[in-house]
């Protein structure tokens, strides 16, 4: 029997060489601004473990060049990323001095290549396998269920990053709410606007191109000019319009934060709309009206449906990118995890915008894969779309 | 009955239908022919309104089509067209239920009405009842199509080239459907198509149009024997007159008393498919049998010759 190679195991192989021999695998930091000093994976973790973890890395290297199976692969990539996230932890504690609190330990590059090269290998499984969107989902919460298992266990608390969150942990809810709710605030506004815009562009050519247009032209205003921008009118209206202030409407803060986020969301659920309502087959239209629905019924019964996958889609753009861009809000006071990354740039401190940079990728990630189970969903069974 | 009175539809500066007047008789199929571009299915949307007309008026059973909401006259007029416009997101049968979900009747009669209809078009309710319409063949999404504008007891059902897209063999099974259908139910039927063969084959009058006008408007003898127009003419197809004619009625017509030899022909055949079944068996006469099986005589060339003729 001959033995098959894996192209793509090969070029994971060589990450994880790099990675677990010559890549330092923790950082180490007498104080959370001075430079690191890199530590191997002999050197970050007690003698045995680190001797381990070599030879797990070596055999995994072997499963990897080789044509295994998929699901052998799968669960090799899922065990080597929760065997490096414990391992991490246990470094911290290894290699901060005894009732040092101003220590500081970090992954290194050789963990992240490593981490890196077992994501690779779970997601080329995943993909291999072709799980139903209800799989994803549930393998979605599998995760993050380890993750949050994890964090509340205490097996990360000596990582620089968490360090970090324990002197901020009440900031950290207060402006993850902030964030949760620019994103799908803005997100609601928009679509709630753009809807039934799209609409309206569907049904009157004249207004298409124009609409389209002017949103084409948001989109490309850098998202610092349009805060400038918003200064001046937002101010106005907390000036002259009674109750605005009240309401938390000024020149800066949340308000242009969420103005400027609902602007950019608007083109992609407008011509989503326009796209997925003008995809609707011209003989079921016709047929709709030549039975006799009335235009509240075609539009109800008929368009939405068959559009609403390539709606739905639109509305993932939306969510993905709202949730990045609302970084940004911290910048003008608007809040939201764009907080610790400003507050970390400014003080040079890595740790701190790990701390809000990390969350952000997360959630923008897992609402990519529930809206994208949400979509398959939609437009595998279209009957139950409607 | 459905009156047509001097109507007129114009877009801006070009006249698409050009102040015809027609009368289409109760329980009749009539067929309007014409190139593309002629009007005909412009014609045929005034009908039910889908197209407003410019001016004139159309009555439906002495009604003016414009005396209630648009969208309520088309509920009772059936409506099929090219393609049969199925709602891929609905099952067979809720496409079919459609109009009589609109007109709100009871989930019961609904149920009952859907499985009359597929099983009327010989489709299996158990089977196809609950599948999507990507899940069937051409022939029988149109059947579908058909059944869904039947389904609410249309009077009058309008079909826009309702055969366009089937293949020859599946275009012939669903003439012989819709000849069944409109005995069974007495439905008077307008029906556009280009294709003459089919025209001539389905039609009781046949309305010719030409540049938003109607050329002709006849029974398909009358049409054969005299054209009205050099138009009229060239759409028949001079070559195909005798073929034509033979094609209007059935071997029953023909039958006259005797014996033959070799397969028998069935009595509803026409006759046109009777003269090539003679030529191709190479025989003079050929023994006609009932649909029930009895013999009721013979077939002859020299019959169908006479019949294939100019007639005086």
């Amino acid at each position: 029997m001959r033995l098959k190679i894996d192209k793509l195991g090969v070029v994971i192989a060589a990450l994880l060489a790099y990675g677990a021999f010559l890549a330092p695998f923790a950082q180490f930091r007498a104080n959370r601004i001075v430079p690191g000093e890199a530590r191997s994976i002999l050197e970050a973790l007690p003698a045995g473990l680190g001797a381990a973890l070599l030879a797990f890395v070596m055999i995994s290297i072997i499963l990897i060049v080789l044509k295994t199976p998929t699901i052998v692969r799968l669960v090799l990539g899922l065990v080597a990323l929760l065997v490096l996230a414990v391992l991490i932890g246990l470094s911290a504690g290894h290699l901060t001095p005894p009732e040092n609190t101003y220590a500081r330990v970090s992954p290194a590059s050789g963990f992240w290549l490593l981490s890196f090269a077992f994501a690779l290998v779970t997601a080329d499984a995943l993909a291999r396998l072709k799980l139903s969107p209800f799989a994803r989902v549930a393998l979605l919460a599998a995760v993050a269920g380890a993750i949050a298992a994890l964090l509340m266990s205490g097996a990360w608390d000596g990582l620089s990053i968490l360090k970090e969150y324990g002197s901020r942990a009440e900031t950290f809810w207060l402006e993850a709410s902030r964030h949760v709710v620019l994103a799908l605030g803005s997100l609601a506004a928009a679509t709630l606007v753009g809807l039934p815009l799209g609409i309206l562009c569907h049904r009157v050519e004249a207004l298409r191109a124009g609409v389209l247009n002017v949103l084409n032209i948001i989109q490309t205003i850098p998202s610092i000019a349009l805060f400038g921008l918003l200064i001046a009118p937002l101010g106005w209206i907390a000036l002259h319009v009674p109750g605005a202030q009240a309401h938390g409407i000024r020149g800066i803060g949340a308000a242009p934060a969420f103005v400027a986020l609902f602007l950019y969301s608007l083109l992609p659920v407008v011509a989503n709309t326009v796209v997925g309502l003008a995809g609707v087959p011209r003989d079921a239209n016709d047929a709709a009206r030549g039975i006799g629905m009335t235009d509240r019924q075609r539009l109800f019964g008929v368009e939405l449906p068959l559009a609403f996958p390539v709606i739905l889609t639109g509305i993932r753009i939306v969510l993905v990118q709202n949730i990045g861009l609302a970084t940004i809000a911290a910048l003008i006071g608007g809040g939201g995890f764009g907080v610790f990354v400003f507050q970390g740039i400014g003080q040079t401190a890595m740790d701190l915008v790990l701390l809000g940079a990390v969350p952000t990728v997360a959630l923008a990630f897992a609402a990519a894969i529930v809206l994208d189970a949400a979509t398959e969903l939609s437009s595998n069974k279209p009957g139950r779309a409607a | 009955m459905i009156e047509i009175d001097s109507i007129t539809k114009r877009y801006g500066d070009t006249t698409v239908v050009d102040n015809v007047s027609m009368t289409i008789a109760p329980r009749t199929i009539t067929v309007i022919v014409g190139t593309s571009g002629s009007g005909k299915t412009t014609l045929m949307r005034m009908i039910n309104r889908l197209v407003e007309p410019t001016s004139g008026k159309i009555l439906i059973d002495g009604e003016p089509n414009s005396a209630i909401p648009g969208y309520e006259l088309r509920r009772r007029i059936g409506y099929a067209i090219q393609g049969h416009g199925l709602f891929p997101h609905r099952t067979v049968g809720e496409n079919i239920a459609t109009v009589p979900t609109l007109l709100g009747w009871e989930k019961s009669r609904i149920d009952a009405k859907v499985k009359e209809l597929l099983t009327l078009f010989q489709l299996d309710p158990a089977a196809f009842g609950p599948r999507y319409p990507h899940e069937l063949s051409g022939g029988q999404q149109q059947r579908v199509g058909v059944a869904r504008a039947l389904a609410a007891e249309p009077n009058i059902l309008l079909m826009d080239e309702p055969f366009g897209a089937l293949d020859p063999v599946i275009r012939a099974k669903a003439q012989e459907d819709l000849l069944a259908i409109q005995k069974h139910f007495g439905t008077t039927i307008v029906l556009v198509t280009h294709d003459m063969e089919e025209a001539f084959h389905l039609a009781d009058k046949i309305a010719v149009m030409d540049k938003g006008r109607i050329v002709q408007y006849a029974a398909p003898e009358e049409m054969l024997v005299n054209p009205a127009t050099d138009f009229v003419e060239t759409l028949i197809g001079a070559g195909e007159r005798p073929f034509r004619l033979l094609s209007i009625g059935s071997v029953g017509e023909a039958t006259e008393a005797g014996e033959a030899e070799g397969e028998a022909i069935a009595a509803a055949t026409s006759q046109r498919d009777a003269l090539s079944a003679l030529l191709w068996a190479g025989r003079d006469a050929l023994p006609v049998v009932g649909a029930d099986g009895t013999r009721l005589g013979r077939v002859t060339l020299a019959g169908l010759a006479r019949r294939a003729a100019r007639p005086q």
